[in-house]
C-alpha cells in the first residue's frame, strides 16, 4: 500500500465514504481522489473497498445497537405500568412492571456536572503547565504520570473510593455543611459520605486524564507565531496564554471535555461501589443516596427477572445513549461555532 | 501443573480407599495446598460414589457459592473425571439457564415461582423441575458500635432501626434491651443492599413476620423501606459495618466471621437470647414446613419460631433440577454430585464456612428425592 501514496495525494479513508457517487466534479482538493479511482491499480481499489468497508460497518453497528436498544426498550415501555419519566421506583421485575427514570437522570446529569466541575478547570491547568510553565525535563515525566491515571481500571478507582476516600471526606463536609449548609444543597446530616458529590470527586479524578492529555495535546499546537506576536506586543505570560492559547484551543478543550464527560456520564463499576443507591431525590448533594443509570444497570441486571426486568434496564440505557448523543451533538454545535474565528481547524 | 495435581489428590483417594489406615499420612505428606480442610477432602473422598463423567455445568445463588466451592473441591478430588463448574451468577440467572437448558441444575435462594415451573417443562421432558433444599444459613445482623462486642435486640427493635424509626444508639427500646451495656450517643446508620438479593427477601419476611406491626413494608429481594444507606453485595455492606462507626447491617454468617463482626443476639420469645450459629439455624431450619407438592421440598421457614435455641433468620437455599427427563449425558453426574451433597459428609463440612446443615429430618426426604432423579 505504501507504494501508491507517493504518486497521489493519499485522501483520509472517511472522505472515501463521503464522496462516494455524490460530489466527484467540483472542489479542487478532491481532484485527486476521482483521479486515483480512475487508474484502476488493483492495490487501490482494495484499498478503497477496505476503507469504505470499515466505514460501512461503522454505521452498521451504530445502527444495530441503536435498533436493538429501541426494540428491547419499546417492549418495556408498552408494558410499564408507571410513568417511565416521573415515577420514583424500580420495580422491573414484578407483574406489572412499574418503573421510572427521575431518580436515574437526576443523579446522572448532578454527578457529571459536579464531576465536570472539578475536573475541567485542573485539567486545563495541569496541561497549560505541562506545555507552558514547568521546565522540559519536568513535563515529560508529569505527563507520564497523568497519563498512567487513565489506564487504572475503574473497579480499582471504586475500591479506592470506598475504602479510602468516603470515610476521609466526612470532615470535609462538616466544613462545608458549617458555611454552605443554609443552601440545602450542601447540608450534611453525618453518615458515610456516599453521596453523589463524592461520586463526582471520584469522577473527577477518573476524567482528569482524558481531558489533560487531549488539551496539552492542543495547546502545544498553537502557532509559535501567535505566541511570538503576542510576546513581541508586550505581552506577558498569562497575557498570551489568555489571548492566543485559550482561544485557539478552545474547541479541542470542548472536544476534550466531551471525552471526559462520556467516561462520566457511563461509568459503572466505581459508582456502583462508591454510591449509597437510594429511590429517591435527595435535596443535598452531600447526602447518600441517588442512582446513576450506570449504577443501576450494574446493580439490578444480576437479579433482573420476569418478562421485563432485563428490557426495562436497556430502556434506561437507551435513555442513556440518547443523552450522550445529544450531549455530543450540543459540543459539536459548540465547536462549529468556535472554528470560525478560532483558526483552529484541527 | 494442574493435571500434577489433580493426580496427586487422585493418588491420595486411592490410598484412601485402599488403606485407610495410612490416610492422615499421605495427606500430609502430598503438597496439597487446601490448607487445613485438605485432611477433609481426602477424608470425604472415601464415601463419593464417582459416577458419569465429563463436565457438569451449574450457575445460580451467590449466597451457597462458598459452600458449592468447598463441595466442587472435595467432589473433583475424589471424582477426576467429572469438572463440576458452579457459575455464581444470581438465582434469577441461574433458573433462567436452566430454563434454557444451559444448565444441568441451578442454585437458588427462593423456591421456583407457579410460572417458573409451567416454563420447565419445556427442558424436562415429560416432567418439571423441582426444589431441592441443600444448604441452610443464618443472617447475621452485624453492628459496629465503639466496641462493643454483645448486643441483644428483639425482632421488633430490629425492624425500627431498619425503618428509620429509632435511630441513635442509646434509644430507650435498645437500653431496655441491653441492661448494663454502655451504649453511646451515636446515629444508627442502618446499611441494606442495593441489589436485589435473597439475603434482603429472608430478612425482611422474618421481620414481616416476626414483627407485623413495626414492619409495614411488602418482603421482597428488593429493599423497600426508606432511609438508611445501601451498599452492594454481602461483601459491600460488611465491609460498611466495619468501617463506619454506628452501622447495623444483615448478611450470611460467614461474612461476620471472616470480618470479626460482632453480630446481634435475637431475642426471640425463648428463654434466653439466641446467637447467630450454624447450630441454631439448623434448628430454625428443623421448624420449617414442607410446603412443595410431590417430590417438590419447597420449604416454608417458621421465622417467628420461639423454639429454644432456634435462630429464626435463616436462608435456605435450593438446588433446581428435573424430577424426571434431566438431560442424559449429565443425569449421572448431576445424581452423583447431589448425592455427595445431601449426604452425611457433605453437610457436616458446610460448618467451617459458616452454612447450617439441614436438619436430619428434611436430609433424609432430600437424599430420597436425589436417588430418585431420572
Amino acid at each position: 500500500m505504501s507504494e501508491t501514496t507517493p504518486q497521489h495525494e493519499n485522501p483520509p479513508p472517511p472522505d472515501g465514504i463521503r464522496t462516494t457517487g455524490a460530489d466527484a466534479p467540483g472542489d479542487l482538493p478532491r481532484a485527486p481522489l476521482a483521479e486515483a479511482r480512475g487508474t484502476g491499480r488493483i492495490g487501490d481499489k482494495i484499498f478503497l473497498g477496505l476503507s469504505r468497508g470499515a466505514g460501512v460497518t461503522l454505521l452498521v453497528i451504530m445502527a444495530a445497537i441503536a435498533g436493538f436498544l429501541a426494540i428491547r426498550a419499546s417492549h418495556a415501555l408498552s408494558a410499564n405500568e408507571g410513568n417511565f419519566l416521573t415515577t420514583f421506583t424500580w420495580d422491573a421485575n414484578a407483574n406489572p412492571p412499574v418503573f421510572g427514570i427521575a431518580v436515574l437522570l437526576f443523579g446522572t446529569v448532578v454527578s457529571s456536572i459536579i464531576a465536570m466541575a472539578l475536573a475541567v478547570p485542573i485539567a486545563i491547568a495541569i496541561a497549560l503547565f505541562i506545555t507552558h510553565y514547568a521546565p522540559r525535563r519536568l513535563s515529560g515525566p508529569i505527563a507520564y504520570v497523568i497519563d498512567l491515571l487513565a489506564a487504572i481500571p475503574s473497579i480499582v478507582y471504586g475500591l479506592w473510593g470506598g475504602l479510602f476516600l468516603v470515610p476521609h471526606l466526612e470532615g470535609l463536609y462538616k466544613w462545608l455543611d458549617d458555611y454552605l449548609g443554609w443552601t440545602k444543597i450542601f447540608a450534611y446530616h453525618d453518615g458515610a459520605a456516599r453521596s453523589l458529590f463524592t461520586v463526582g470527586i471520584l469522577l473527577a479524578i477518573m476524567i482528569l486524564p482524558i481531558i489533560t492529555s487531549v488539551s496539552r495535546e492542543v495547546f502545544r499546537q498553537v502557532p509559535r507565531m501567535h505566541e511570538e506576536a503576542a510576546l513581541a506586543l508586550g505581552a506577558t505570560r498569562w497575557e498570551v496564554i489568555r489571548m492566543s492559547v485559550l482561544p485557539f484551543g478552545r474547541s479541542g478543550v470542548i472536544s476534550a471535555s466531551m471525552l471526559g464527560l462520556g467516561r462520566a456520564l457511563g461509568e459503572t463499576m466505581a459508582v456502583a461501589t462508591v454510591l449509597s443507591p437510594s429511590w429517591d431525590i435527595v435535596p443535598s448533594v452531600l447526602d447518600a443516596g441517588g442512582g446513576t443509570f450506570a449504577q443501576n444497570i450494574a446493580s439490578s441486571f444480576k437479579e433482573a427477572s420476569g418478562d421485563m426486568g432485563k428490557d426495562a434496564l436497556i430502556a434506561s440505557g437507551l435513555v442513556l445513549f440518547v443523552i450522550t448523543l445529544v450531549v455530543n451533538g450540543a459540543a459539536r454545535l459548540v465547536i462549529a461555532r468556535r472554528k470560525e474565528y478560532s483558526g483552529a481547524n484541527a | 501443573m494442574m493435571l500434577q495435581r489433580k493426580n496427586g489428590l487422585r493418588a491420595v483417594a486411592a490410598g484412601a480407599l485402599v488403606v485407610s489406615g495410612l490416610l492422615a499420612l499421605t495427606a500430609c505428606g502430598s503438597d496439597d495446598n487446601s490448607g487445613s480442610s485438605g485432611g477433609d477432602a481426602s477424608k470425604q473422598a472415601g464415601n463419593i460414589k464417582c459416577e458419569g463423567k465429563g463436565s457438569l455445568l451449574a450457575s445460580g445463588s451467590s449466597a451457597q457459592k462458598n459452600a458449592m466451592d468447598l463441595w466442587v473441591r472435595n467432589y473433583t478430588a475424589a471424582c477426576g473425571d467429572t469438572q463440576v463448574n458452579y457459575k455464581a451468577t444470581g438465582s434469577g440467572a441461574g433458573i433462567q439457564e436452566f430454563l434454557q437448558g444451559k444448565t444441568a441444575f441451578a442454585g437458588s435462594d427462593s423456591a421456583l415461582k407457579p410460572e417458573e415451573v409451567t416454563a420447565s417443562k419445556e427442558v424436562c421432558t415429560d416432567s418439571q423441575a423441582i426444589d431441592i433444599p441443600m444448604v441452610g444459613g443464618p443472617i447475621a445482623v452485624g453492628f459496629h458500635v465503639g466496641d462493643l462486642d454483645k448486643l441483644t435486640l428483639d425482632a421488633e427493635t430490629l425492624a425500627k432501626i431498619f425503618d428509620s424509626k429509632i435511630t441513635n444508639w442509646n434509644d430507650e427500646a435498645i437500653k431496655k434491651l441491653n441492661p448494663g451495656a454502655k451504649l453511646p450517643d451515636l446515629k444508627i446508620q442502618p446499611f441494606h443492599r442495593s441489589d436485589e438479593s435473597g439475603t434482603t427477601d429472608n430478612f425482611t419476611k422474618y421481620l414481616k413476620a416476626a414483627a407485623p406491626s413495626a414492619w409495614p413494608h411488602e418482603p421482597g429481594k428488593a429493599w423497600e423501606a426508606k432511609g438508611g444507606q445501601a451498599a452492594d453485595g454481602s461483601a459491600g455492606v460488611s465491609s460498611q459495618v466495619k468501617q463506619v462507626n454506628g452501622a447495623i447491617s444483615y448478611f450470611e454468617l460467614s461474612y461476620a466471621t471472616s470480618g470479626s463482626i460482632p453480630t446481634v443476639d435475637l431475642k426471640t420469645g425463648a428463654a434466653a437470647p439466641v446467637q447467630a450459629t450454624t447450630e441454631n439455624a439448623s434448628k430454625a431450619i428443623s421448624e420449617a414446613k414442607i410446603v412443595g407438592k410431590g417430590k417438590d421440598l419447597a420449604l416454608q421457614l417458621a421465622y417467628d419460631t420461639k423454639a429454644e435455641g432456634a435462630y429464626p433468620i435463616t436462608l435456605v437455599t435450593y438446588e433446581i433440577a428435573c424430577e424426571k427427563g434431566n438431560k442424559a449425558d449429565t443425569l449421572q453426574a448431576t445424581k452423583s454430585f447431589l448425592t455427595y451433597l445431601a449426604s452425611e459428609d457433605g453437610q457436616s463440612v458446610l460448618k467451617e464456612r459458616g452454612y447450617a446443615a439441614l436438619p436430619p429430618e428434611i436430609a433424609t426426604k432430600v437424599r430420597e428425592t436425589v436417588t430418585a432423579l431420572s
